[in-house]
């Protein structure tokens, strides 16, 4: 039964967690997302559903106990905060290269190196553009709301076993914080051994004796097959470019000028497009949904239809700006603006840039 | 002496030995006289005498053995360096009805998989951990490995390790064998047929204690040759290995049963 529920972001992806039928949950602490194995402790989810939690070592550990049940077949997740999301990136590299389903959230907080555990998008370029070794992708869900939280658990999983890839849920420290009301999804029940043997002839779940044994690798010491293996995944995430963007256009229609924007800073720019508005300059918000895939199509049609100008607003000193750059390939003026290092921005600072950067500018 | 044929030879009464199905019949990668063989073919034996096959999940490591998958012919996942505990327990937390392994060489499971090895061992993981100890990363080409002996050369201690500035080789077995997770701790060696025996026997206790439930690792150091990386011949790096490694690292079982000996 769906249930209406006041809860933090991070409590509502752990509850989503349970819900989506997940198998397993390995963890670490760290601020500000330790409520979500916090939360998945004292809820007993192996009594409510048999799903696993374990506090792992490190983080480094817990991604690899990732790797070995998704390996296995299982529906299974981690989640970290920016300096521990650094340490798993050897780990997700590996299960892009395996290509094993998993999802893993970030709540991003204020970097480089230990930084700051105040809210951050700093962490932008690690996750769509590779984050660990090699040439790969993941595919990366932005919540701006915390019943986003619980519900990218269960499209996250979907679309994680969909392509065997790992799914990146990137909130960031104001969404994993907050409290919303959040509508929680049904439950759904976990496979059964049984069907996980039969829906995932890839996994490592024991052979039968007299047939091929399934091997989860990323090596092949041959470069040409390696190569071989690398145009495979390209393939997948050509697919998922074509298939899997999520955007939502709001007050755009008649826009003049466009925020665009993702989770918190979406939220704060919605703000701006109301307060633009109230003084007459039409102002519109591309919220960004999936970061990977970027919706770049989406993005340079609308260039010539009227807008005069798009500001990037991200909590960062300007990663996703290069995106929207590449996107509309110069036909529009493209600005940012952002706040980093841990500082949220107000609606009055986003207007005010946008008044400055792109309409004076 | 009486003329046997080869067809009389082929017939199954007269079969002597024949090589576990669980082996697959890739050439092996190993250097001649290298211990890993011997060391893949008797854990092999041991999952089939067990009636193991089917329910056996596999971690290989990174290191000579990275490729121990193409060897053994049952499902295995392969790991990152120094993570196969962590993928172990992975594993077997979400099929805890599966006996699930990992073979593991010293740079992996005691150097850069320290961490991984130790909190594996003390959460008591209800696996097996082979540990192939022979005191250098041959894969890489023979550098120092945390467990090369003080004064012993390699290509990143080429006058010998110095233990002042080198640090001290690490006794990983002795060490997890104080840990509570760990129910059965043992040192072995492939140099001989006896040991071979002897290996073979402890490995099979190790998949037993699995098998039966027994709580925690059943972690089995096998202290091996590595006669490329240390520049002898096999047979001088079995000689070598019984006058400098064993003193060192002395066979035989440390925990048994969850007691210490």
């Amino acid at each position: 039964m769906s249930e209406l529920k006041l809860m933090k972001g991070n409590e509502a992806l752990a509850e989503a967690a349970i819900r989506a039928g997940a198998d397993a949950y390995f963890g670490y602490p760290i601020t500000p997302q330790s409520e979500v194995i916090e939360y998945l402790m004292a809820e007993k989810p192996f009594d409510r559903t048999g799903m696993v939690v374990l506090q792992a070592e490190s983080e480094i550990a817990a991604i690899n106990m990732v790797y070995g049940a998704a390996g296995a077949g299982k529906k299974v997740m981690t989640s970290s905060s920016s300096p521990g999301i650094s340490l798993k990136q050897e780990g997700i590299s590996y299960i892009s290269g395996a290509e094993l389903p998993c999802l893993y959230a970030n709540v991003v907080r204020g970097g480089p190196g230990l930084g700051t555990i105040q809210p951050s998008q700093a962490d932008y370029f690690q996750s769509t553009k590779g984050g660990g070794h090699g040439d790969y992708h993941q595919i990366v869900l932005a919540p701006a709301s915390v019943q986003e939280m619980a519900d990218f658990v269960k499209d996250g999983f979907d679309l994680a076993f969909k392509y065997r890839i790992p799914v990146l849920i990137l909130s960031d420290g104001v969404i994993g914080q907050m409290m919303e009301k959040v509508d929680l999804f049904d439950p759904i029940p976990r496979l059964t051994n049984d069907e996980i043997i039969e829906r995932y002839p890839w996994a490592t779940t024991g052979k039968k004796s007299g047939t091929e044994r399934r091997i989860i690798t990323s090596l092949d010491l041959d470069s040409h097959k390696m190569e071989k293996h690398n145009q495979k995944l390209q393939a997948k995430y050509k697919e998922i470019t074509e298939k899997e963007v999520r955007y939502e256009l709001i007050d755009c229609d008649d826009a003049e000028y466009i925020f665009v924007a993702y989770g918190s800073s979406a939220r704060i720019a919605q703000k701006a497009v109301k307060l633009a508005r109230a003084k007459g300059i039409k102002a519109g918000l591309f919220r960004l949904i999936t970061l990977f895939p970027f919706p770049s199509v989406k993005m340079f049609e609308m260039c010539g239809k009227g807008i005069k100008g798009f500001l990037a607003v991200e909590m960062s000193a300007g990663q996703m700006v290069e995106d929207v750059r590449l996107a509309v390939k110069g036909c529009s003026k493209v600005e940012h603006f952002g706040r980093f290092g841990g500082v949220v921005h107000t609606p009055e600072e986003v207007l005010e840039a946008l008044e400055q950067k792109i309409i004076g500018g | 002496m009486a003329e046997i044929t080869l067809e009389e030879i082929i017939k199954p009464e007269n079969l002597v030995y024949t090589k576990t199905k669980l082996m697959t019949d890739k050439v092996l990668s190993y250097c001649p006289g290298c211990g890993h063989g011997t060391a893949h073919r008797i854990t092999m034996e041991v999952i089939e005498e067990l009636g193991l096959e089917e329910q056996t999940i596999g971690v290989a490591p990174v290191g000579c053995s990275v490729l121990a998958y193409e060897f053994m012919n049952i499902d295995m996942q392969q790991a990152a360096h120094g993570r196969a505990p962590a993928v172990a327990t992975g594993i077997k937390r979400v099929w805890p009805e599966k006996i699930v392994f990992t073979y593991q060489g010293d740079g992996d499971l005691a150097a850069i998989g320290t961490n991984e090895t130790i909190h594996a061992c003390n959460r008591g993981e209800n696996i097996v951990i082979i540990f192939i100890n022979n005191g250098i990363y041959g894969m890489t080409g023979g550098q120092m490995a945390p467990t090369t002996l003080p004064g012993m050369k390699s290509s990143t201690s080429p006058y010998g390790r110095d233990v002042q500035t080198m640090g001290n080789p690490l006794k990983a077995t002795e060490l997890v064998a104080q840990l509570p997770g760990t129910y059965f701790v043992t040192r072995q060696s492939v140099h001989t047929p006896r040991n071979v025996r002897k290996a073979k026997k402890a490995i099979k206790k190790a998949f037993e204690n699995q098998r039966d439930g027994k709580p925690g690792v059943s972690f089995v150091e096998i202290v091996s040759n590595c006669n490329s990386g240390w520049k002898m011949t096999p047979r001088d790096s079995n000689v070598w290995m019984e006058e400098n490694m064993f003193p060192f690292y002395p066979l035989g079982d440390i925990k048994v049963d969850g007691q210490l000996l």
